[in-house]
């Protein structure tokens, strides 16, 4: 008696709802999602007289993965406190890896208008050999893995809209103030460099910037970037897998 | 059938909202479940529909248990929870065709059953209008088409007609007497008349217990009494030779007894010049009836000091 389900169907859905719709239904977000990676690497661009350009874009690839995953977090809690549509999903055939496999997709098509023009402007600054390029997409989606881990972690555990910005409020401090991805790390003054190392995102920035031959570092310290990145993100999504609550206690 | 053990939903320690709730009731028709606000509707309604854990206890539809067989109940069920919204930034069309997706529909199936349950419902001009711009009881009216235009057998709508005007309401109840035949719907509401109308069994519950089960008639008969007085003064009153005395909603001492009674207790209060109010039972007074148990006998007046 139980009908056929095409899980592609499921995944649509909610790429549907959180991106497509949102989009088509409001050009604006459209507009503000192509701005978004913009605002700074433009600071940065100007401000260098364009020295810092390439690592800036470089840079704003990153950050563009790392806030569409954070983006989770948000998206999920809006969908769950104020529309109540994760209980209507809970109670339905759709499972929770579907679901939220589906959202984390809808972030990334959300940024597929940025990083579109990111990409060009990559192809322009970036010089950079077919391997650099496979660097550069992997440790964009491991980013992505880890932030959309972290969002869905954080959306489980905000009941309400206050709670959630307060979440992302750190969590962007964390993962984007702090790290240096649009600049080298030789910029920020000697205690705070270890600050920076707080935040994976800067051992994501040193391999993009490495791979670019833009700053060098020994293959030892890249070697523990690559460590780095992965232990985090296979932590936190282990973290997410485990705590999070499909199912309320 | 659809069996509740024991269940026992405590939230913080020491805060229950189920106290060891049972009821079995078949899986089939309307099953109404009414209760005040808090009384625990809610949080029935999300441990059965899988969306919530339980403290102690079991329950389980159709043999599969709501914990264990989680995957395959949820093969079978739709649920609108009670704050339930269509989301504001799709069109009914967008988010009723979504959530056939996320059940695992084509599109094209999806849409088709949407088309199909906008005519039964009523709401085509607003099919390709946002959300948020609809009225609440087009919102609702939304959902419910939702959870219908699925496949699921078996629905959980908690308050579905509540904030709808007394015609939506109605349509909403047509629709509902009509999708009972082939599905099993389990709702909650705060009223006995909707209940009235549709429910083949209703539950009342209070502060997470059960108070009665059954049809409304074997709800009427739990009240012995045909006839209330409601005092309306705050004069005390004068203790009946048969019936009893609660406390009722707006906080007024309400006689419930015989008519002959009735009557004669009537014709005391206009001496005394009381002010009050006679009339057959209503089902509000039945649900308050069940709902607060007649008050204590030292509460009572004697006949020599009252009024
Ligand atoms: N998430 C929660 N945390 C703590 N208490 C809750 C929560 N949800 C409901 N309650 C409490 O549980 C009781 C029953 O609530 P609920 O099931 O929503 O009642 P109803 O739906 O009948 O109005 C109420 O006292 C309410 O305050
Ligand atoms: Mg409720």
């Amino acid at each position: 008696m139980s009908m056929k389900r095409s899980i592609i169907s499921q995944l649509i859905a909610s790429i549907m709802v959180n991106a497509i719709y949102a989009m088509v239904n409001y050009p604006i977000v459209l507009v503000s999602t192509i701005l978004a990676p913009f605002s700074l690497l433009i600071v940065i661009a100007f401000v260098s007289h364009g020295a810092l350009t390439p690592i800036a874009i470089g840079g704003a690839l990153i950050m563009t993965m790392v806030s569409s995953g954070t983006s989770m977090q948000q998206d999920l809690s809006h969908l769950k406190n104020d529309f109540k549509v994760q209980d209507m999903v809970v109670s339905s055939p759709t499972r929770a890896w579907v679901y939220l496999l589906g959202m984390s997709l809808s972030e990334i098509i959300y940024s597929l208008p940025a990083l579109i023009v990111l990409s060009i402007l990559a192809a322009i600054y970036l010089h950079t050999g077919v391997l650099g390029y496979i660097t550069i997409i992997a440790v964009m989606l491991i980013m992505f893995a880890f932030a959309s881990s972290l969002g869905f972690l954080l959306s489980t555990l905000s009941s309400d809209i206050v709670q959630s910005w307060a979440f992302s409020g750190i969590v962007s401090t964390i993962l984007s103030a702090l790290p240096p991805v649009y600049y080298p790390i030789t910029y920020i003054p000697q205690p705070f460099q270890y600050l920076a190392y707080l935040s994976p995102a800067t051992y994501a920035a040193q391999i993009v910037q490495n791979v670019t031959g833009l700053t060098s570092f020994n293959s030892g310290a890249i070697a523990l970037d690559w460590v780095v990145i992965i232990a985090i993100t296979i932590i936190t999504l282990f973290i997410a897998i485990k705590k999070s609550k499909w199912r309320e206690d | 059938m659809l069996n509740v053990r024991n269940v026992t939903k405590e939230y913080e320690p020491g805060k229950k909202a189920l106290k060891s709730f049972s009821m079995s009731i078949p899986a089939k028709g309307i099953f109404a479940l009414i209760g005040r606000n808090g009384a625990g509707k809610t949080t029935l309604i999300r441990i059965l529909a899988t969306q919530m854990a339980l403290t102690a206890g079991s329950a389980d539809l159709n043999g599969l248990n709501v914990i264990k067989d989680a995957d395959e109940l949820r093969e079978i069920i739709a649920c609108v929870p009670q704050e339930g919204r269509a989301v504001g930034w799709l069109t009914p069309r967008q988010f009723v065709v979504s959530y056939l997706m996320w059940r695992g529909f084509t599109r094209k199936d999806a849409t088709a059953r949407f088309e199909k349950v906008l005519k039964e419902l009523n709401i085509n001009r607003y099919a390709d209008t946002l959300n948020r711009l609809l009225s609440g009881g087009t919102k609702r009216k939304v959902l419910v088409g939702m959870v219908m235009s699925s496949e699921a057998k078996v629905l959980f709508l908690d308050e579905p007609t509540t904030g709808l005007d007394p015609i939506s309401r109605h349509e909403l109840w047509n629709t509902l007497m009509k999708l009972k035949k082939d599905h099993f719907i389990f709702l909650t509401t705060h009223y006995l008349e909707e209940a009235e109308v549709l429910a083949d069994n209703i539950g009342i519950i209070e502060d997470g217990r059960l108070m009665a089960l059954g049809t409304i008639s074997d709800l009427r008969r739990k009240v012995k009494y045909p006839y209330s007085i409601k005092i309306l003064s705050d004069k005390r009153f004068t203790k009946p030779k048969k019936g009893d005395i609660i406390k009722g909603v707006d906080g007024h001492y309400q006689i419930v007894t015989t008519e002959k009674e009735a009557r004669r207790i009537s014709r005391q209060l206009i001496d005394k010049k009381v002010r009050f109010s006679m009339n057959p039972l209503t089902l509000d007074d039945i649900f308050y009836y069940i709902v607060k148990k007649p008050i204590a006998e030292e509460n009572y007046v004697n006949e020599e000091e009252h009024y």
